[in-house]
């Protein structure tokens, strides 16, 4: 009996992407003890912001895609107007406005586009699907810049581009051409010298800084520089669990969060980062499978922009902390301590299962 | 599913795969230079950053950069920095601040006052950052500290750079002042971009020269690599990257005429412009009272806040750009160049003035100032008699938009583009800005007396010196700039600061010759600045004015010795001179200060010879009264 209920609750769970991701999520518990300081509290804190996400996973994986994709235009059309209404009425923390005070809850809207923007676009390429022309690659580039601009707007760079990602994966699988993805990205590079121009010198600063951190030891390279030194002295097998000096001495800011990827480096070493890759490669891989096995145009390119998505975010954070990308506050996926963006990137691994488990069976 | 359609299915179904191929392959890519990346980190460059983890306890520490210096166009300081001992706190490295600056005042002189600024220091700061307690310790005072250091924990001698005056009170309001970085200071460097290059700086300009040119007189803040021990202490220097002091300016000023025209204002207010009119270069910029900026640049204390600000008569504010009066009949060289531009009023013309203006089918009476007229009255002749009555008339012929149209040109109602901030724009009114200040029509008599340079319009010293340089220059308007040249501290390679040339208006000549003549006459017998030109081996173009400082009602009579000093009219001054080509053009205005002339014209007569010749005035400086004297009221 309790076989069967149990055989029911998990039948919609994709076993292997469950699996990879109690792993991962099991080593960050890890990570985010030493990285807090060896803080109890705040691990009990994760692990209720994990229950939270979990469960909300396994709901979601429970919902056929034919469901999703009939919520993904409302969900779109009630993102875009709460993120009008941040742009509004939105609270103001930390020098930006992203969070709405809905008076029950207070909500952060972009965080719901990363899913309800490839949702969107995946929706209208698969009613478009019969009769697809160019002008609805410029109608879905338009879906995505609203809420993209919307979010930049906030300021938010991080979660903008992880939104422009996701929508690009969309457009890029419904088979944007080459030739004009060429063109706009040639394009684009002309218009560099030209929007230089056009710039302050202080906004040019920003932007040398930016791209080159060590040109403000003081400012925003420190970070860098000290994340650099962590990665660097973890050499090959890292010093040992609790043993990160860089991490443990308070030499690391936001190392808990945002560089706690430098944390892992540092103690685990290059040995550590290759299983982690591993790991990270295995759940991109398990989520291609997945959309290359989908079977309506829908649930293709949401499993496909919801897997390239994830790899975006773990490469875009361990980029930056290891130097070799602009400082852009994202965080490491599964690993960062916090619940909104682990809420989100769990809903998201709901809908890959659902994708995945709610398949009809067809002959041909 | 028919055959085509599955078909069709089977195409798309490829494409997509192929599409999530070649993701899977940048996947991959970018995984692989990842690892590439972290290899080349924690394999080939180990060593490095192992040493560099080892020693961590690595800390930047901030250098700050030796402020420029401002020199005049000689050469002469007028502000430079220099180190002093100064005993600081650290509060978050003391349990009970209270009790050790007790305790610290038992071998070091600290006044009350001290107390009070390192509270107000305090209160601005974070508890980690170093306050000071006191400055300039001399060296007795830094050795007595140094014995009973060890007492002492979280107390400090820090050598600091003190910003210095040297001039004192001279031309404080053009060379401005350097204060502590407050929390808006803070918010607007971090919004520019600019707050890590001032992780080492505790001062930031404020106001004049100083703030204006903050950029280049800041320098950059250079760095040092410092191993640190366990209790936080530098124990050697790694690396180091020196600051690079900021700039020096030179600047046009000539500190000697500044101060004579400073001293020959005595305890009188009012302002002093003066340029070179060919090339814009502003010689003096005189705003009276003064203040000494050194006050300032250690936090100012509250007493000598109190006496500066609460003055009646506003030492801080610098009136030649901030200061805007009516400009009186100073204003009459200019609207006779806008009537002989536009075709209105060339010799012979002529009027018979019988002592006032009437509009056609009015009563009211525009007085001039000489009640029984000047008789017969030509362009030029108006221009040295300041003949109210023929401005009146040629106002009205012009009428307002003309007569803006035409003084914009001359710069009044904008903004010259000094290069110090604050600047104010004066007032050119015109009937659109009264609908749009007041929501009034504009009324012919407000054409009338602003022929003469009364009613709405405005002008600040500056204004009227830089129009009076155009007048001088032949029409053209340069950009007035207080900094030549911006010098680099380490080389001393000087970069020349572009003249701007503004506006060109082509004056002609024989309109400049009536106007410059009828100037001129107003320095010679007979004219309202005869003393002026008294015994001068150049000739001198000038006009006089008086500004209304309260009104006069119809038929009443100005009784200067009968009203309240601070209700006297205000004494203007233009000039330029050598007449025929022009080195320096001023103006002049002193608040109260009665008739133009007899007030402000040794003044001027003073700077010009001092410029022109060399030649220093003979002490003391007398100040005539000008108000007991009897002498023509324009």
């Amino acid at each position: 009996m309790i076989k069967f209920w149990l055989k029911q609750a998990t039948h919609h769970l994709d076993r292997f992407l469950l699996g990879m991701l109690l792993l991962v999520i099991l080593i960050a518990l890890f990570v985010l003890y030493s990285a807090s300081g060896q803080s109890l509290a705040q691990i009990g804190r994760q692990v209720a912001n994990l229950g939270v996400a979990l469960s909300l996973m396994w709901l979601v994986s429970n919902i056929p895609p034919q469901r999703l994709e009939s919520i993904a235009m409302p969900a779109y059309v009630l993102g875009v107007l709460l993120l009008i209404g941040v742009f509004l009425f939105g609270d103001v923390s930390k020098g930006a406005r992203r969070w709405l005070d809905l008076g029950v809850a207070r909500i952060q809207p972009s965080e719901m586009m990363k899913l309800a923007v490839p949702m969107m676009l995946a929706w209208y390429f698969a009613r478009r699907e019969a009769s697809l022309r160019l002008a609805d690659y410029g109608i879905a580039s338009l879906m995505l810049a609203i809420p993209m601009g919307l979010v930049l707007k906030q300021p938010d760079l991080g979660t903008a581009l992880l939104i422009g990602a996701s929508g690009f994966y969309v457009l890029f699988l419904a088979g944007l051409s080459w030739r004009l993805m060429l063109g706009l990205g040639l394009a684009g590079a002309a218009a560099m010298p030209l929007v230089w121009n056009l710039m302050h010198d202080y906004q040019r600063k920003r932007v040398l800084i930016l791209l080159d951190p060590s040109q403000d030891p003081l400012g925003a390279g420190y970070h860098t520089i000290q994340a650099t030194i962590a990665l660097g002295s973890g050499g090959l097998a890292g010093k040992g669990w609790l043993h990160g000096t860089q991490a443990q001495l308070d030499f690391l800011p936001e190392r808990h969060t945002d560089f706690i990827f430098a944390v892992f480096g540092e103690e685990f070493g290059l040995l550590g980062i290759s299983l982690l890759l591993v790991m990270f490669l295995l759940i991109i891989g398990r989520g291609l499978y997945i959309a290359a096995n989908a079977q309506s145009m829908f649930s293709r390119l949401l499993a496909g922009s919801i897997t390239l998505t994830f790899f975006t975010y773990a490469f875009v954070n361990m980029g930056m902390v290891s130097g070799i990308l602009p400082v852009v506050g994202v965080p490491l996926p599964l690993i960062s301590y916090g619940g909104t963006s682990l809420v989100t990137l769990l809903i998201a691994f709901g809908m890959l299962m659902s994708i995945q488990t709610h398949k009809k069976l067809v002959s041909n | 599913m028919k055959l085509s359609e599955l078909k069709n299915y089977q195409r798309e179904q490829y494409q997509f795969r192929l599409r999530l191929g070649v993701a899977a392959l940048v996947v991959l890519f970018c995984f692989g230079l990842l690892l590439a990346r972290l290899f080349h980190l924690q394999v080939l460059r180990y060593d490095h950053y192992q040493t560099l983890a080892e020693n961590n306890r690595i800390s930047l520490v901030p250098v700050a950069p030796n402020r420029g210096l401002i020199l005049d166009r000689n050469g002469v300081v007028m502000a430079h920095n220099f180190f002093a001992y100064t005993l600081e706190i650290t509060p978050s490295k003391v349990d009970n601040v209270e009790a050790v600056i007790a305790e610290l005042a038992k071998i070091i002189e600290i006044t009350p006052n001290d107390r009070k600024q390192f509270k107000k220091f305090r209160d601005q700061s974070h508890s980690f950052e170093s306050i000071p307690l006191r400055t300039h310790l001399n060296e007795t005072e830094a050795a007595r500290f140094a014995v009973n250091r060890y007492r002492f924990s979280g107390v400090e001698i820090k050598s600091r750079l003190f910003r210095h005056y040297p001039q004192g009170k001279l031309g404080s309001h053009l060379l401005g002042y350097i204060n502590r970085i407050n929390d808006a200071d803070m918010k607007v460097l971090e919004k520019s971009g600019d707050i890590s290059n001032y992780k080492g700086s505790d001062h930031i300009g404020k106001d004049g020269l100083e703030e204006s040119y903050e950029r280049q007189l800041h320098g950059t803040t250079g760095f040092q690599q410092v191993e640190i021990d366990a209790d936080g202490h530098a124990v050697r220097v790694l690396s180091s990257t020196p600051p690079i002091p900021g700039d020096n300016l030179v600047l046009s000023i000539d500190s000697k005429l500044q101060d004579i025209a400073e001293k020959a204002f005595g305890n009188r207010r009012g302002a002093l412009v003066a340029l070179n009119p060919a090339n814009g270069e502003v010689l003096a910029l005189v705003s009276m009272p003064t203040f000494d900026p050194n006050l300032f640049v250690d936090g100012i204390d509250s007493e000598n806040w109190k006496l500066l600000n609460g003055s009646l008569d506003k030492p801080l504010i610098n009136r030649t750009i901030k200061g805007t009066y009516p400009p009186g009949s100073t204003f009459k060289p200019f609207v006779a160049m806008a009537g002989l531009e536009n075709d209105k009023r060339a010799p012979p013309f002529s009027i018979s003035d019988p002592g006032f203006f009437t509009l056609p089918g009015s009563s009211h009476r525009y007085r001039d100032w000489k009640p029984e007229g000047h008789g017969h009255v030509d362009i030029q002749r108006a221009i040295t008699v300041s003949c109210d009555t023929f401005f009146y008339g040629l106002a009205l012929d012009l009428g307002i938009d003309r007569l803006a149209g035409f003084l914009k040109h001359f710069g009044f109602g904008q903004k010259t583009g000094i290069d110090i901030g604050g600047e104010r724009s004066g007032l050119m009114p015109t009937p659109e800005w009264k609908a749009k200040r007041w929501k009034q029509k504009w009324y012919p008599g407000e054409t009338v007396i602003t022929g003469i340079g009364q009613g709405y319009t405005l002008v600040t010293p500056l204004q009227l010196a830089y129009a009076t340089a155009m007048l001088a220059n032949n029409g053209t308007a340069i950009k007035p700039h207080l900094v030549t040249s911006i010098q680099q501290s380490l080389n001393g390679v000087t970069t020349p600061l572009p003249i701007e040339t503004v506006d060109r208006v082509p004056l002609k000549s024989e309109h400049m010759d009536l106007v410059r003549q009828g100037m001129v006459d107003v320095t010679r017998p007979g004219g309202t600045a005869a003393s002026i030109g008294a015994g001068a081996t150049y000739s001198i173009a000038a006009k006089t004015g008086t500004a209304q400082v309260v009104g006069i009602k119809q038929g009443e009579k100005y009784n200067a010795s009968a009203l309240d000093e601070r209700h006297r009219d205000h004494a203007l001054l233009v000039a330029y001179a050598p007449a025929e080509a022009p080195r320096i053009a001023l103006a002049i205005i002193i608040e109260n200060g009665g008739h133009g002339g007899s007030a402000a014209g040794p003044i001027a007569r003073q700077a010009m010879d001092y410029y022109l010749l060399g030649k220093e005035p003979l002490p003391p400086v007398e100040t005539p009264d000008a108000a007991t004297e009897n002498l023509p009221n324009d």
